[in-house]
Order: structure tokens, then C-alpha cells, then sequence
């Protein structure tokens, strides 16, 4: 086994799963807070499609949700998006559901206080959100945020089912070509690297939101 | 010039009659202190005058300008968004809990709102938050942040941020109630030096020496409704109102 090739292959996999884990991030961090407000809003019209939505997407596997995207939209509404396209795609509308339940969480937990204060002191809605509760809120959600971002790292590895290439399906390939077992093993160690890095952010983010409580 | 007039409130809560009818005047510079036991309605009427609640019925004017009221109908009818909102402004409320913004410094908490809200500059708005520190023996807190500070100094800093705002009447709501016995009497102190300086102010309580030497006014309020009201000479010595004696004896045995 050429372990030179191996493991330059190996790291473009890894730059495939890292551009889903980031573009992921990008939208469905956005998507998400704005999927809690609709839950969260007492407007039916907007309150069931976004529970419907939350439902649909925890309640079915992320690799059917893309099967579906890849090869559903095509007969349905005549999209056929490119692979890597419909993995950022699948990814970022199922964590939006994800992050949107924690947001939840995170808003509900605010004291109604908080608002109250904020109400009397003249602030705006925007301003309160902003300024008052979503600065609270960023520090209440760390801990189950670090735990998706950790789940986030290794679901990357789904987007094999619609031919998208990254490490774990580069690995895979050259254990079935080579008949050795070696490339897991640095497969996981990849993986464990990435999660480390993780785990190390979500640990200096926690300590420098520490100067409150 | 009354600062704070209320003309028969009535508010409900689920069909449940919290408020029947109150109707209460504070003249500029006078102390008005609502008492009565817990559930008799002093904390919604004051939620219902700092625009915390909406009133069913009833008219409220601040300041010589109306913020609700009664229609044709009978029901409230509210100024305008904007109408409200400066309204709002000119009041400040001092909450039961504080209610401070945790995320902030003792410092920003009292800045926020005068710059964000009135517009002032930094520089303006830390130079009076520092004076109102000193006043409220703070001075060396500034930088501190909520969580780090005891219940009454977290108190004190809540009444700054509410003076920062430069409100023409100040309401208390409960102010000494979530504090340890010992540090009440740092809050009462903070709001008889305020009394001193003729600052227009509401104070809901249940400490009824301090109701009785610095109010010039006293409510008592049960069930929803004003019971008796007057001079605290006239409430707490020489009534006859059997359920104002009934309420007050209940402090003279604790």
C-alpha cells in the first residue's frame, strides 16, 4: 500500500467532509434561530408548518433526507442538484431543525424578567433580542451545541450514499481494494483529530463566557 | 401638579377580578406607599401604570398625558404606539428580583439604556452612572458584574439604572422583599435619601415602619380594591377600619 497516496487522498476527503461541516454551520446556524422564532410563534400559520418541518426532519434519517434530495426533487419539481450541492443542502435544513430546538431551549430560558426590564427601559423588541437575550442565550446553549457539532464532524461521512466523496468513503475504498484494515484505524484518528479541535473551541468559548453567570 | 393619575382600573386575569376600580393620585415630589396583603392586586397596579400589563378599563395619565382611556365602549383604549413608548420613558421601575442584565457590568447595566434609548453619549452616560454609583456607595463596583455582588447592592444598582433613565416617578416594586432581613435596610436607606431629595416615587411594600415615616400618602389595598387610604398618621394610628386594623395587627404581633 502506497501510504503516501493513501494519505494524500485521504486529507482531500477530509477537506470534502470539513467544506459540508462548515457550510452546514453557515446556514443552518442562521435557519435555526429563525426556525425557533416560528416555533415559538403564537401564530398557527406559522407555529405547525414549522413544528410539521421540525418533525420531518428528526423524526426520518438524515440519509433518507438525502436520497431525497439527490434523487427525489428530480421527478417532483424537476431539480436535479449536483451531489456535493445536495449534501450542504440536506445537511444544513436537518440541523436547522436541531439547532432550532436548542435555540428554543436556550430562549425559553431567559427569564421573563429580562424582558420585562428591558420593556420599562425603553428598549426596542430588536434591541432586547439582541442586545439582552441572545448574548444569554449564546452561553446557555454551549454545552448541547458542542455535542452536535461532535455529531455534525461524523454524520459528514453520510453524504457517501448520494456519491459524494469524502474521507470516510476514500477509506473505505482503499480497504476494499488493499484487503487492510490500516486505513480505518487512520480514519479514526482523523476524525478524533477534527473532534478534538471541536472540543478544544467549545472549551475556550465556555471559559470566556465564563465572567458571568 | 400630580405626576401619576389613575382613574377606576379594573383589570382581570382569566375572568378573575384582580383590580376593581382603583383609582390613585401621587402629586410631584410626594411618596406614595401602596400596602395591603400578598394577592390584594399592589403588584398588578403598579405592572398596569409601567405598562407591564394592559388595564381592562380605567384612564392613567403621566405626566399630564394620557396613556389609556375608556372609550365609548367602556374599554380601554391605549395612546399610540409612540405615545406609550414615551410615556414609558417617563417612569422607571425597580423590580421585586432586580432584574439585572447578568451579561453586563454593573457599569453597562446602568449605561445601556441612556445610550441606546435617550441617545446620550458614552462618555455622558458613564460620567453620570459613576455619580449615581457614588451616591449609591458603589463607587468601587462599577466593574463588577451581577452575579458577584450581594442581593442589595444588586438592588442598588437596579435603582441607578432606573435613575439613569431620568424618570419623573419611580416605582418599587417590592424593592426589599427578595433581600435578606439585614440588607433591607440598605435599600429603605437608598429610598428615604431619594424621599429626601422630593423624587416622585410608588413604593408597593410590606415594611410598614418605613410606609409609615417616609410616605406622605398611604394605600391599603385588598381583594382589588382600595380599603382605606390617607396620611400614614391618619392609616396607622387612628383608623377604624376594621380591615385595615386586621391587616396592620398582623404586623404588630411579627
Amino acid at each position: 500500500m502506497n501510504y503516501q497516496i493513501l494519505l494524500s487522498q485521504m486529507l482531500e476527503g477530509t477537506l470534502m467532509s470539513l467544506r459540508i461541516f462548515f457550510s452546514t454551520l453557515l446556514f443552518s446556524l442562521p435557519l435555526g434561530l429563525l426556525v425557533s422564532l416560528g416555533r415559538m410563534s403564537k401564530n398557527p400559520i406559522i407555529n405547525l408548518p414549522v413544528r410539521l418541518y421540525i418533525l420531518i426532519m428528526r423524526g426520518t434519517p438524515l440519509m433518507l433526507q438525502l436520497l431525497f434530495i439527490f434523487y427525489g426533487l428530480k421527478p417532483l419539481f424537476g431539480i436535479q442538484l449536483d451531489r456535493v450541492l445536495a449534501a450542504q443542502v440536506a445537511f444544513a435544513l436537518n440541523y436547522a431543525a436541531y439547532f432550532a430546538e436548542i435555540f428554543r431551549g436556550g430562549i425559553e430560558g431567559i427569564p421573563q424578567g429580562q424582558y420585562e426590564a428591558s420593556k420599562v427601559l425603553g428598549f426596542t423588541r430588536q434591541q432586547t433580542f439582541f442586545r439582552i437575550v441572545l448574548p444569554q442565550v449564546v452561553k446557555r446553549i454551549i454545552p448541547p451545541m458542542g455535542n452536535e457539532f461532535i455529531t455534525l464532524v461524523k454524520d459528514t461521512s453520510l453524504a457517501q450514499v448520494i456519491g459524494v466523496v469524502e474521507l470516510l468513503k476514500i477509506t473505505s475504498n482503499w480497504v476494499s481494494s488493499a484487503v487492510d484494515m490500516t486505513p480505518f484505524l487512520i480514519a479514526g484518528v482523523f476524525y478524533l483529530v477534527m473532534n478534538g479541535i471541536v472540543t478544544r473551541c467549545f472549551t475556550v468559548a465556555e471559559k470566556r463566557l465564563a465572567y458571568y453567570r | 401638579m400630580q405626576i401619576l393619575t389613575a382613574n377606576d382600573i379594573y383589570k382581570s386575569f382569566d375572568g378573575v377580578e384582580v383590580l376593581k376600580g382603583i383609582s390613585v393620585g401621587v402629586n410631584k415630589g410626594e411618596v406614595l406607599a401602596i400596602i395591603g396583603p400578598s394577592g390584594s392586586g399592589k403588584s398588578t397596579f403598579l405592572r398596569c401604570v409601567t405598562q407591564l400589563e394592559t388595564v381592562d378599563a380605567g384612564d392613567i395619565t403621566i405626566c399630564g398625558e394620557k396613556l389609556v382611556q375608556n372609550g365609548a365602549d367602556g374599554k380601554a383604549q391605549y395612546a399610540d404606539k409612540a405615545a406609550c413608548g414615551k410615556i414609558g420613558l417617563r417612569i422607571g421601575l425597580v423590580f421585586q428580583n432586580f432584574n439585572l442584565f447578568p451579561h453586563f457590568s454593573v457599569l453597562r447595566n446602568i449605561t445601556e439604556a441612556p445610550i441606546r434609548v435617550l441617545g446620550k453619549s458614552r462618555e455622558e452616560a458613564e460620567k453620570a452612572a459613576r455619580q449615581l454609583l457614588v451616591k449609591m456607595n458603589l463607587a468601587d463596583k462599577a466593574d463588577a458584574y451581577p452575579f458577584q455582588l450581594s442581593g442589595g447592592q444588586q438592588q442598588r444598582v437596579s435603582i441607578a439604572r432606573a435613575l439613569a433613565m431620568e424618570p419623573e416617578i419611580l416605582f418599587f416594586d417590592e424593592p426589599t422583599s427578595a433581600l435578606d432581613p439585614e440588607l433591607t435596610g440598605e435599600i429603605l436607606k437608598v429610598i428615604r435619601e431619594l424621599a429626601a431629595e422630593h423624587m416622585t416615587m410608588v413604593v408597593v411594600t410590606h415594611e410598614m415602619k418605613f410606609a409609615r415615616d417616609v410616605a406622605d400618602y398611604v394605600v391599603f389595598m385588598d381583594d382589588g380594591a382600595i380599603v382605606e387610604q390617607g396620611k400614614p398618621a391618619q392609616l396607622f394610628d387612628s383608623t377604624t377600619n376594621e380591615r385595615t386594623l386586621a391587616f396592620l395587627s398582623r404586623y404588630h404581633d411579627a
